[in-house]
Formats: structure tokens, C-alpha cells, sequence
């Protein structure tokens, strides 16, 4: 906190502001001042005196589903963050290991053939499944190298696509439908169900991440450099991966596959406020929440329908992206 | 405090080895500088010692414990390793890089602490780059980069400081910058210092022991009069020189005419 103080507190209050704006933002339209009302009700539901149908609204619709897209942003610019220190490589997204390609393979065998297992399950197990095999894959005399894992995540990648692309090959075209509006992420099924899974998984994988970010500094050092200073570098890599596939298996089980967040939320933080770990970590969680929250207020509102969200948060990050980079010239590439 | 016993090294899948039997030990508080041709093994040596690699036979004990036997944090502790190559991913500050120094002392799930980071700024204050501070390390000199990664190593408080050809990509003024400064620490902290060079006369300059590395085996081991000389240099680097005596020092000097033959050695 000793640099920037003011743009870090920015950061960290981002998901607030975003989360306050977006509760009144939508097809029915609610004044700040029933929002207050609603969020009192919540908390002292002795003092209710709000019209029942704006409260099932603000808190029933819009207050989970911005709580989960929180959640999600934290999960995957966290994780983000994470797997880019360890790989020492700032193009990394946390879907590298194969779970986006697990998820949708999930997804879309829950769609077309097994109908009665939810997609959600079927997209947690073989997300998780696909990082085991690309871990197992790259497992070499007990050693877990970078460039191996990234290099299996890809191959794994591609063969679990492959399989999706059967799926909706052979599938009919209803059927095709809906794996393919689940692929492009969505917060439209949001429910305080979902939102209480979110929050058990997404604690159990960013809490470690969190508590051991300052670290990430030296893992980011090259593997024997790392090793030299004192850490144990296989034992936290496998740490680091596994806490933060779960994160992203949960993010993606409960809204599908949503990219750039984690890819690009961690670099824009580094550019603002520094690559140190110990802040970028905490930082990059609540941008990522607060950048996810504001995509999703646009995905529901900029038409009559739900935008896929995963579409908004590229149309949104790309130019942004471009922006800063041109701005920050060679500098913004992490050198 | 350092020793080594008959250490035998060779990759797994190759039946040549490159250590063989390499037996010596170092006296605390001592510079000490292994010379040695490109291939010689000295970077093998030098993994094998900070415990990365294990040696198929043979022990390195330090204060007559087994450092294999240490775990990462452990060895951090005992010995602190300033790198050659380095190429940081992101731009971290001087501040950053040398608390980096502390992570043998911080647990796993805790950052540093506010005695870390009086650690790290006295390692700072002792190298004399306080101006840097808070300069992204991509964004200054070589010699610079070389006295942040010197601060970071002494911010790990280990008894022994091993540098790995410190001088390797510095001009001329930085590398006697660089060992006057290591040798001058080493003085006022006691540390004891085990150093690669390629230069003779640098390490004439600055060691009170040489070690001359043929092979993978020692060729010499010793005193700096006792070692440099004329026939050794000409037995391990091939290379006919004229040891000059100027004002009680030795200076070698390459008779650049009869270099023998022409090849260069490969490096490892």
C-alpha cells in the first residue's frame, strides 16, 4: 500500500460501487432509495415495511446474480494471477490446463447424452479431469516442468474440443443450442443456491492463493533461482495448480466459460499498480470482481435479452487492452 | 564449513561423468575462486553444491550436515546464491526483488513481516543501491541488476555466499566494482565466499584460495601464488602465458601469438 494508496483503494471498494450501481440497473426500474430499503429488509427483516415485488426483484434476482458474478471474477482473475507468476509468463489464462475444454466437454456430454446428470457436476468433473490428465501427462521423474505442462494443457485442450465437436455434431440442433449458450458463459441462471456453491469453492481455492501471494514473487524467478532462495518449488506449483483449478472449475460449472477475465484483469492491474504479488493478488481479485459485475450489468441490459457475458467481457476488454498497451509501449508486456 | 568428500557427478542418461571425485573444503571467512575452462564443470559443481543436484556419489556437508538432506528453506539459509544468468519476467522494484532474499524465512501461508523488510532495506544500505530502491530492476544497468541480486543474496543472512562468474556480463570497471564490493562485505560480515571466474588476474586480485578445475577433476588447489602459474594455466586452459611480477603481484599475461591450434572450447 505504500505505492499508489489512492488508485489501490479504487480497487479495492471497484466491486461496491459496481455491485451499487448494478442493483438498480435493469428492465424494471428501482430507485436508490428502495434498494437501501431492500438491502435493510435483508438484514433486519422485523423492519419490513418494502413492496414485496421490488424486493424479490433487487434481492431475489439482481443481488445474486451480481454476488455470483463477484465471485466468478474473483475466481478466475485470481487464479489468473497465480498461474501467470508460476508459468513467469503474463499470456497465460487460467483455461491454459485444459478446463475450459474439460467443462465444455462436461457440458456438452450433460447435454447430449446424459441428460438426467446435471451440467454443472458433469462441467466440474471433467474440468478437473482435464487438468489431472494434463499434469499426469507432464510428470516426468516425479518433476513437473513449465513449458511440458503448458504444452499438455494445450494438447489436452484440443482433444477434449475435438470431443465437444462430435457431441455437437451428432446432437440435434435444440440440443446444439444450449451447449452452445452455456459455452459463452452466463450469469442468467443465478440463484442464492448457486451463489452459496460459488462462495464454498471459490473460498476453498482463492483463499490459498491469497494467503500464499507474496511468495509468487520468487516462484516467478527462474526454477533454479526459485530453489536457491528457499522454495520448494514443486511442492507450491502443485499447490498453486490445484487450488486454482477448483477455483475455476466452480467459476465455470456455475457460469460457463467466461474469457479474458482471468487473462486480462491481472495484466491490467500489473500495469497500473505494479507486479509485486503481494498487492497484485488482492488487487486483481476485486478488479476481476468489479470488471465482472459491470459486464454482466451491460450483458442483461444493452438489449430485451441476456447477452452471453462472455461476449461483453471481450468487447469490453480487447480495446481497453489495446488502449493501455499502446499507451504503456514495450513497458506493458511485463518488461 | 564447507566440504566436499570424492563428489562424483554425471546426468542420467550420459555415462560420462563430470565430476570425479572432487574433494576439497573451504575455511570460514576465506574468498575462495574456482578457475576453470568453459565445460570443466564448474556450473555442475556449483548446482551439486547449492543442493539442486545430486551427486551420484560422494557428500557435501556443511558443518558436518549432509545439504542434501536439508530441506529448500534450510539450505537457503546456510547458502546464499548470486546468479549468473537472470532474466526477471516482471519488472519488480530493487525493494521487491531483494525481500525476495526472506522467503527461506517466511512461512508458507504469511508475507514478510515489517523485521523482513528492514532486512531486506539494510542489505540495501550495505551494497550501497539505496538510490534504486524503487526502480523497476528491468530498468537498470548490468552492473546495477549484478549488486541488487548481491543484496538479495545477503538479505538471506546465510554464513555462505556462492557467485556464480559474478563478472561474466559486466565492462571492465564494473567487474572490479562488483568483487571489490563482494570481497569488502565478506570482510565486514564475516561471510565466507566461494566464487567462479574467468579471468586470472580478477581472481588474483580477489581470492585469498583458487581452485583451478580441469576435467572434473582438481588440478590445483591453493594459495593464489602457489596456483597460478605459467605451466597450470598452459595444462588446464591450453593457452601459452607470461606470469610478469609487478610490485609483489603476479600478472598473467596470454602470448596472444601461439595460442594453440584454434578450437573453442563448447560450453556447458
Amino acid at each position: 500500500m505504500t505505492k499508489n494508496p489512492i488508485k489501490k483503494i479504487a480497487i479495492i471498494i471497484s466491486p461496491l460501487v459496481a455491485g451499487w450501481f448494478s442493483l438498480f440497473i435493469g428492465a424494471y426500474h428501482v430507485e436508490p432509495f428502495t434498494v437501501l430499503k431492500a438491502l435493510g429488509t435483508m438484514l433486519f427483516p422485523f423492519l419490513s415495511t418494502a413492496d414485496m415485488q421490488e424486493m424479490a426483484i433487487i434481492l431475489d434476482i439482481r443481488l445474486p446474480r451480481i454476488i455470483l458474478a463477484g465471485l466468478v471474477g474473483i475466481a478466475l482473475s485470481g487464479s489468473g494471477v497465480a498461474l501467470q507468476g508460476i508459468f513467469r509468463n503474463p499470456l497465460i489464462d487460467p483455461f491454459i490446463l485444459g478446463i475450459s475444454a474439460g467443462a465444455a466437454l462436461g457440458c456438452a456430454l450433460s447435454v447430449g447424452f446424459f441428460p438426467e446428470l446435471p451440467i454443472q457436476i458433469m462441467a466440474f468433473i471433467f474440468s478437473l479431469l482435464a487438468v489431472f490428465l494434463a499434469y499426469i501427462i507432464a510428470r516426468t521423474q516425479g518433476e513437473i516442468s513449465r513449458l511440458p505442462l503448458v504444452l499438455t494443457g494445450i494438447i489436452i485442450s484440443a482433444l477434449f474440443t475435438a470431443m465437444v465437436s462430435i457431441i455437437k455434431f451428432l446432437v440435434d440442433p435444440h440440443r446444439l443450442q444450449s451447449i452452445v449458450f452455456w459455452l459463452m458463459g452466463s450469469f442468467s441462471l443465478s440463484d442464492w443456491k448457486l451463489v452459496k456453491i460459488a462462495l464454498a469453492g471459490i473460498l476453498l481455492g482463492c483463499l490459498p492463493i491469497f494467503l500464499m501471494r507474496w511468495r509468487l514473487n520468487a516462484m516467478s524467478m527462474a526454477e533454479d533461482e526459485a530453489k536457491a532462495l528457499g522454495v520448494n518449488v514443486n511442492r507450491d506449483r502443485i499447490i498453486y495448480i490445484a487450488v486454482s483449478s477448483i477455483a475455476v472449475s466452480v467459476a465455470v460449472s456455475v457460469s460457463g466459460i467466461i474469457g479474458w477475465v482471468g487473462l486480462m484483469v491481472p495484466h491490467l492491474i500489473r500495469m497500473m499498480t505494479g507486479p509485486d504479488h503481494k498487492s497484485l493478488v488482492p488487487l486483481s481479485m476485486t478488479g476481476g470482481a468489479a470488471f465482472m459485475i459491470f459486464s454482466d450489468t451491460i450483458a442483461r441490459n444493452l438489449t430485451s435479452f441476456d447477452i452471453p457475458v462472455g461476449i461483453i467481457t471481450a468487447i469490453i476488454g480487447a480495446p481497453f487492452f489495446v488502449y493501455l498497451m499502446k499507451r504503456g509501449g514495450k513497458e506493458s508486456w511485463g518488461r | 564449513m564447507l566440504e566436499l568428500k570424492e563428489v562424483y557427478f554425471g546426468h542420467r542418461h550420459s555415462k560420462s561423468e563430470i565430476l570425479k571425485g572432487i574433494e576439497f573444503s573451504l575455511r570460514e571467512g576465506e574468498m575462495t575462486t574456482i578457475l576453470g575452462p568453459n565445460g570443466s564443470g564448474k556450473t555442475t559443481l556449483f548446482k551439486c553444491i547449492c543442493g539442486l543436484w545430486e551427486p551420484q556419489k560422494g557428500s557435501i556437508l556443511f558443518n558436518n550436515k549432509d545439504i542434501l538432506k536439508l530441506t529448500f528453506e534450510q539450505r537457503a539459509r546456510i547458502c546464499a546464491v548470486v546468479p549468473q544468468e537472470h532474466e526477471p519476467p516482471f519488472p519488480y522494484s530493487v525493494l521487491d526483488a531483494v525481500l525476495m532474499g526472506r522467503v527461506s524465512r517466511v512461512s508458507l501461508f504469511s508475507s514478510p513481516s515489517k523485521s523482513d523488510y528492514l532486512k531486506a532495506e539494510e542489505a540495501i544500505d550495505i551494497v550501497g543501491i539505496n538510490h534504486l530502491k524503487d526502480r523497476p530492476y528491468t530498468k537498470i544497468s548490468g552492473g546495477e541488476r549484478q549488486l541488487v541480486l548481491i543484496a538479495r543474496a545477503l538479505a538471506q543472512e546465510a554464513p555462505l555466499l556462492v557467485l556464480d562468474e559474478p563478472t561474466s556480463h559486466l565492462d571492465f570497471r564494473n567487474q572490479v566494482l562488483i568483487l571489490n564490493k563482494v570481497k569488502e562485505i565478506a570482510r565486514q560480515k564475516g561471510l565466507t565466499v566461494l566464487m567462479t571466474l574467468h579471468d586470472p588476474n580478477l581472481a588474483i586480485l580477489f581470492s585469498e584460495r583458487i581452485i583451478m578445475l580441469k576435467e572434473g577433476v582438481i588440478f590445483a588447489n591453493g594459495l593464489p601464488q602457489d596456483v597460478i602459474t605459467a605451466d597450470n594455466l598452459k595444462n588446464v586452459y591450453k593457452i601459452n602465458v607470461s606470469i610478469i611480477n609487478w610490485n609483489g603481484t603476479k600478472i598473467v599475461y596470454p602470448e596472444v601469438s601461439q595460442v594453440f591450434g584454434s578450437e573453442v572450447a563448447i560450453s556447458h
